[in-house]
């Protein structure tokens, strides 16, 4: 074990933060990390300014801010592992070096997620940062449920990298605009997790997308350690406890890690067979 | 063709120059784009179902605030805006650094034909399927969420519109060299300035909620008067949300346009001279 992390985690964690960050100065690169969250969660703050008389007192307000800010990890986890498959295969050509090296590749894979994880932390601690002293987002640090913040986070990101997973071993088998798997999914769960409306808006027949994601049950715990009892004012899922979405999100989470392993086996095999580890997309 | 009627025909044909040149390179730089997208058929549906959906999102969240109907159309036609955003920035602006990434600015720089021409051809290529794509987007959003349009002036938006494109289009040539110029960063910064452009453009509401200074500041951006003057011209609330009148922003957006074409032309002159003198701007490897 310890020499799997030295060997695979550890130079992929390394390598993956050299490739996000080594473009810029340190200060420039955090600039541009906040930058990007920081500027989609002003869409919605003045989006909300303009049309809202509520005042920023109202539960969506919190709903709709934290939502957008905590989805970030979505983007860098689940999104990031089929980017990192992308980048070495394509932009850097190494991924055929990598898989002759006496490496595992989902160690690391996970270890090249790692960076932009961390990347995604303090993009999202920043940006509720913001929403709290300048945008009077109703969090109270001294209110917030730490224990459940933190449990719903690690479950949640570890639920997302099993999904990054499955998405970055398909990403190995597509010639075919493979950069766009990833972002895609991010927009599709954007749209179905209820990250910034609640799921009962969407049309009846498409919400029960929403009810199959772990998505939407980890925004859910994470609301609800932020925001305290006014996190659960919306009827999609105040019925369930603070367990009750737990015992869901786990099991999601026990699924995806499932099929991570299986898919990551499945589509390796495919991509070997097929020649595709060092296949380019260009046209 | 045996060798002396080959002969003959190669002292006959003089190779084009000036104008046709110019011409000609726009139309043959144009065609991989009109061609090579039509053959990329999940291209095409990605670039279109990935900007739709932020638009379904965003129109759900002013449901959820119960908006007036009129936002779901600023929404929807933002929404298709993004689309020449995304293709100017990713399809102009990082091309000749994508160009240099596969190998072939050099033979962009070495070829008889201005740059300028090339990144035109670019434009109108791109601009087509992107055209296709925003129409297919206003459709759809149309379509699913009943917008309310009440159009003003049709000659009026279609100069908008031309302007708007002119000075996008101009920003994206002239910001091409600086990409350039800055090899890899041109693709982080790409990817970092997307979303605060969308917020600073004011692609998804009114840019009067900045305030009038901020978003005069901010309208150096052309879509953002683009957007804002379309918007007065297709909505009834329109007017009374603009920044500017509408004749007003159309003739900030032409001199934009102006300024903005004629920097990308002393740019990319500039750049070009560094390449053949430096030989080294065209290396893939720096």
């Amino acid at each position: 074990m310890k020499g799997i992390i030295r060997r695979s985690f550890a130079p992929a964690a390394w390598l993956g933060w050299q490739v996000e960050s080594n473009w810029a100065s340190p200060l420039l690169f955090l600039a541009f990390s906040v930058l990007k969250p920081v500027a989609g969660v002003l869409i919605l703050v003045f989006m909300y300014n303009t049309v809202s008389r509520a005042g920023t007192s109202a539960p969506i307000y919190g709903y709709i801010y934290l939502g957008n800010a905590l989805y970030v990890y979505v983007g860098t986890v689940m999104a990031g592992t089929s980017y990192s498959i992308l980048e070495d295969r394509e932009r850097y050509r190494v991924l055929k070096y990598l898989y002759i090296a006496p490496i595992n590749i989902p160690v690391y894979l996970f270890g090249r997620a790692t960076p932009r994880f961390l990347a995604g932390s303090l993009a999202a601690a920043i940006t509720i940062f913001f929403g709290i002293v300048f945008f009077k987002v109703p969090v109270h640090l001294t209110l917030v449920n730490w224990p459940l913040f933190l449990t719903a986070l690690m479950l949640g990101v570890v639920c997302l990298a099993g999904m990054g997973i499955v998405l970055g071993s398909w990403t190995l088998t597509l010639r075919t605009q493979p950069w766009f798997l990833g972002e895609s999914t991010a927009a599709a769960l954007y749209l179905f997790s209820g990250a910034l409306f609640p799921l009962t808006l969407l049309p009846r027949f498409l919400q029960p997308i929403g009810y199959l994601m772990p998505i939407t049950y980890w925004l859910e715990l994470m609301r609800r350690a932020l925001l305290g009892p006014a996190a659960a004012v919306f009827p999609t899922l105040a019925t369930l406890s603070n367990a009750q979405l737990f015992l869901i999100l786990g099991v999601q989470t026990a699924f995806f890690l499932g099929l991570a392993f299986v898919a990551f086996r499945f589509f390796d095999r495919i991509a070997r067979d097929k020649g595709l580890i060092d296949a380019l997309s260009d046209f | 063709m045996n060798a002396p009627i080959a002969f003959a025909a190669a002292k006959t044909t003089r190779p084009d120059s000036g104008w046709r040149l110019f011409l000609r390179t726009i139309v043959a730089r144009a065609y991989p784009r009109v061609v090579g997208q039509q053959r990329e058929k999940a291209w095409l549906f990605f670039e279109t179902f990935i900007p739709f959906v932020a638009i379904v999102s965003y129109v759900y969240v002013y449901r959820a605030l119960d908006a007036p109907p009129d936002y779901i159309g600023f929404v929807v036609i933002g929404g298709a805006m993004t689309a020449f955003w995304i293709n100017v920035m990713w399809n102009m602006s990082a091309q000749l650094y994508w160009e240099k990434d596969n190998g072939n600015l050099p033979l962009y720089i070495i070829a008889p034909n201005s740059l300028m021409a090339i990144l035109l051809g670019m434009a109108l290529g791109g601009m087509l399927a992107t055209t296709l794509r925003a129409i297919v987007i206003v459709g759809l959003g149309t379509l699913l969420f009943h917008v309310p349009f009440a159009l003003s002036s049709a000659a009026e938006l279609a100069v908008i519109f031309v302007l708007s494109m002119a000075a996008l289009y101009g920003l994206g040539m002239m910001l091409a060299s600086v990409f350039l110029l800055h090899g890899r960063n041109a693709f982080q910064i790409v990817s970092a300035l997307q979303e605060p452009v969308y917020f600073i453009t004011g692609f998804y509401f009114p840019i009067r909620s900045f305030g009038f200074t901020l978003a005069v500041a901010v309208s150096a951006i052309p879509l953002t008067l683009g957007l804002d003057a379309m918007r007065q011209l297709m909505f009834a609330s329109g007017p009374t949300l603009g920044l500017l009148s509408v004749r007003m922003e159309m003739a900030i957006l032409a001199v934009l346009a102006i300024v903005f074409v004629y920097t990308a032309k002393l740019w990319l002159d500039h750049m070009e001279r560094r390449a053949v003198q430096e030989g080294a701007l065209t290396d893939r490897r720096r």
